[in-house]
């Protein structure tokens, strides 16, 4: 008897709101747990901008500085290593003209540098994470006669040329990327800060 | 009355679902299909907030793992890199320290309800011995997770607990060194404790839990006229004073849940040192093993027993003090386990019972809390004999319960549960 | 029947409501005697929200105490953040040590065996000193220096005899020393005068030689390097106060929403 003076409407009226109210609240509770997942102030301390002193780098010497525990590459490329960058024909490369977004928007989009004579690079393959090897020399036995020198991955085999552009044939699906960076003056390098915000 | 839980049979992913896991089964079993009485009063929300806080526990703790550094190097300081490094990190440490009282809060009230309504006599004894399991297996975990933060109290607070068990005599001191792992509480003993606190006990407590609910629906739910709701059935079988537990209690329980929330999270956001009960304030310096803080005390919810420990003074037998002091803690706690065979009323609950229950109940209650309280006091001679008295008081409750229940009047029982 | 089942059931509450009174009471004496100190403590309650004092508490904090006391636990971000200054300001102006940037927690450049050697006893670190101590603790130490010829610094302080460290804002508060007088404030062991409503004693801590700031300048310093040093014990805290209302009315929303459910509900059961 008592099901008939149930009101229909208004139980599931409370039904939805209740539930609705208690999903925003497991959101809600979700929340600090999702973002206590993001960096924390020790890691982004330890992740923030690094200078490096480019001036000792001869030219066609590569330099390693850390950044967020990665690897990253300076490369001091000689007017001979950008002419046989340019030299390369575009259909041995998958991005030639760096269209994907691998670099930051203010780099050159074949030599993908601030500056044509010092490239940055993030030494980490796009592959799977190894870090490549850097093979300047031209026609290593190795790797070909036509090598026009670059980075090698050892792990699957990844190739890239100097300004860090992935050859085709390959299992690296894209350029390797180029990091956020400034120069404070001609002789230092800041990485991890991008140059607008100079 | 009809039940809502309208049965459907169930089609689609669910129909194949059962077909291989008595899913449906078991929601029916133990929600929709279980009843319980329909008086249920305040003290019944506490069991489904333990489980809530038992969750909170779990979630949370997971999380600070995952920033924790289980070394006496850098425990401390890892701890306050959650507090201000890790993105909400203080929320989550705020919700695991505060948990852990609200905890004690809650299976304290929950106990009490037992006591109080007779739900741990026949035939629910195994009801409350699973549950007493919970309760020690609980007080383990909170003393192991209270070594973590490797805090001034936290060091001393173990030093003082793991030396009683020097008191057991010959294996003692060998065993006490065995639990530490050392000669001294050190970063083994942080090690191990951390193994235990997030590992082992959660692990026994779960299992622990399933087997309080599952004893628990075996036997149905008490309540507190203390009447069984099984001796009388509709032409359904179904009790008559019974109500499935889905929707009736679960619905019940949000607006429990709430309340419960709305306290909780304001002490986590306005008090979270809970005036210094929750975090104590020594354990802001990090341990130092040569300088004992200069007040010692537990955290509140081990404070009763360590009053007692306290209030044994004198050698008995011509062995010393020390020795009976933790025999008569651990027995505080032992004799709560053989209750069901110490209760022998006729009746089950309070509000059948005679006057000398009532006032026996009254007594324990305030021997307990005051023993409590004397427990975060530093002792003096008068809060000693207090104590004394209080130990005194505690014991006779169980002790006398034989006598006192059988011999007293109980009133009669109605045959239907009474209000709500 | 029923009637006689409320009063017992009533007669129970009240017991243990009884009871449970004098166990407070008993709590309360307890805890007086358990709080009371050697000397008597000034009270101070911190203001998070007051950020021009947290600022001129944190200047106050590197310039005088930095080099011994670390925060170890305290980024100068973190602080930049929560206390409304400007990161490069704050490069400039707050961070003296050169190998410190701005993502750095507030070290300091002492050795601690150094340290040691020099007052005793390594300087602590004051990361959570408000939360071990209290503020009101930290305000009246910082107040209670006074010239003692005895000590090897040639100060010692009245609430924490025999201190091992030099009266570093002597320069701004003066010379301060114990004189025989009255003083409106309570004094340990001193009793109060019935006439004068003072107290009579010979603890009384008195500027006998001023220091660059008035006494009204320096409480007030001292005031803003206390309420700095609560941020730094808890600098969730205003994150904490600014959540709470939300996330609670949040709650007393859902748990109306829930109680009219289950009065809905609940409507079946006679």
């Amino acid at each position: 008897m008592s099901d008939q003076a149930v009101n229909r409407g208004r139980r599931r009226f409370l039904v939805s709101a209740t539930t609705v109210v208690g999903a925003v609240g497991v959101v809600g509770i979700a929340t600090p747990f999702l973002a206590s997942w993001q960096p924390s102030a020790r890691a982004r301390a330890a992740g923030a901008p690094v200078t490096a002193d480019i001036s000792r780098l001869a030219p066609g010497q590569q330099m390693t500085i850390e950044w967020r525990g990665k690897p990253v590459w300076v490369v001091r490329r000689t007017p001979e290593m950008i002419a046989d960058i340019r030299a390369i024909p575009p259909a041995e490369l998958q991005d030639p003209e760096s269209l994907r977004p691998q670099q930051p928007p203010y780099v050159d989009a074949v030599l993908r540098s601030i500056k044509p004579e010092y490239v940055v690079l993030v030494g980490i393959c796009t592959h799977l994470g190894c870090s490549p090897g850097y093979r300047p020399e031209i026609g290593a036995a190795d790797l070909g006669a036509d090598w026009p020198g670059g980075y090698l991955c050892a792990c699957h085999g990844s190739k890239f040329d100097l300004a860090g552009r992935v050859f085709t044939g390959v299992p690296a699906p894209s350029n390797l990327e180029v990091p956020p960076h400034r120069y404070e003056s001609e002789q230092v390098l800041v990485v991890g800060v991008d140059e607008e915000a100079a | 009355m009809g039940n809502p839980n309208r049965a459907k049979a169930p089609r689609g992913i669910m129909r194949w679902i059962d077909d291989r896991l008595p899913a449906t089964q078991f929601l029916q079993d133990h929600l929709t299909g279980y009843y319980a009485p329909k008086n249920f009063n305040f003290f019944y929300f506490f069991g489904s907030l333990a489980l809530l806080v038992l969750v909170n526990q779990i979630l949370t703790g997971i999380w600070l793992t995952m920033s924790y550094t289980p070394s006496a190097e850098e425990a401390f300081a890892s701890i306050e890199y959650i507090m201000r490094d890790v993105e909400y990190g203080w929320l989550i440490r705020y919700m695991h320290s505060t948990g852990a009282s609200a905890f004690f809060v809650v299976i304290y009230l929950h106990m009490f309800r037992g006591l109080l309504y007779g739900s741990y006599r026949a035939p629910r004894e195994l009801v409350w011995i699973f549950g007493m399991c919970i309760y020690l297996a609980l007080m383990a975990e909170a003393f192991m997770g209270y070594l973590l933060p490797w805090g001034q109290m936290s060091y001393w607070g173990a030093q003082v607990i793991i030396s009683l068990f020097t008191a057991i005599p010959v294996i003692g001191a060998d065993l006490a060194q065995m639990i530490r792992g050392d000669y001294l509480i050190s970063g083994i003993t942080l090690n191990r404790f951390f193994a235990l606190h997030v590992i082992a006990l959660p692990l026994v407590i779960v299992g622990l839990v399933v087997l309080h609910l599952v004893a628990l629906h075996e036997v149905g739910s008490n309540n507190p006229d203390g009447i069984e709701i099984k001796d009388r059935k509709d032409e359904a079988g179904q009790p008559l004073d019974g109500i499935p537990f889905h929707p009736y209690y679960t619905v019940k329980d949000l607006v429990g849940v709430g309340v419960f929330l709305f306290v909780f999270c304001a002490v986590i956001f306005y008090f979270p040192e809970g005036g210094g009960y929750f975090l104590e304030t020594p354990n802001f310096e990090p341990a130092n093993s040569l300088k004992t803080p200069e007040h010692i005390a537990p955290v509140w919810y081990f404070t009763p027993f360590y009053a007692m420990l306290r209030a044994v003074n004198y050698p008995l037998f011509g062995v010393d003090a020390k020795f009976w002091g933790v025999v008569v803690m651990g027995l505080a706690i032992a004799i709560l386990f053989v209750l069901p065979w110490l209760d022998r009323s006729a009746v089950r609950s309070i509000r059948y019972k005679g006057w000398l229950s009532r006032i026996a109940i009254v007594i324990f209650v305030v021997s307990f809390v005051t023993l409590g309280v004397l427990g975060v006091m530093p002792p003096t001679q008068e809060r000693t004999i207090i104590a004394q008295l209080a130990t005194v008081a505690y014991f006779a409750f169980f002790i006398l319960m034989p006598l006192y229940t059988r011999f007293e009047t109980t009133r009669a029982v109605p045959d239907r549960v009474t209000g709500r | 029947m029923s009637a006689l089942m409320g009063g017992s059931r009533e007669w129970l509450k009240r017991g243990l409501a009884a009871g449970l009174l004098a166990v407070v009471s008993l709590m309360g004496s307890g805890m007086v005697s358990a709080a009371s100190s050697a000397v008597p403590l000034e009270t101070m309650e911190p203001d998070l929200h007051d950020q021009p004092s947290l600022q001129r508490g944190m200047q106050l904090y590197t310039n005088y105490c930095l080099g011994c006391h670390s925060l170890q636990y305290q980024r100068y971000s973190r602080a930049a953040e929560d206390l409304g200054m400007p990161e490069d300001l704050v490069e400039q102006y707050l961070i003296l040590s050169p190998a410190l940037k701005i993502n750095d927690t507030m070290r300091t450049g002492m050795q601690k065996d150094d340290a040691a050697g020099w007052f005793g006893t390594p300087p602590p670190d004051l990361s959570l000193e408000a939360r071990l101590r209290g503020t009101d603790w930290i305000y009246t130490y910082l107040k209670s220096f006074y010239r003692d010829a005895s000590r090897p610094w040639g100060v010692n302080n009245a609430v924490f005899p025999q201190v091992g460290m030099p009266h570093v804002l002597e320069s701004l508060q003066g010379v301060q020393e114990k004189v025989c007088g009255q003083s409106d404030l309570a004094v340990a062991g001193a009793e109060i005068d019935p006439d004068t409503g003072r107290y009579a004693s010979c603890d009384i801590l008195e500027i006998t030689q001023p220091g660059s700031m008035t006494a009204g300048e320096f409480d007030q310093a001292m005031w803003d390097l206390t309420n700095f040093l609560a941020y730094v014990g808890e600098p969730s805290r205003l994150k904490a106060e600014s959540m709470a209302p939300k996330v609670l009315i949040f709650i007393l929303i859902f748990t109306l929403l829930a109680y009219l459910l289950k009065k809905e509900y609940w409507r079946d059961i006679h």
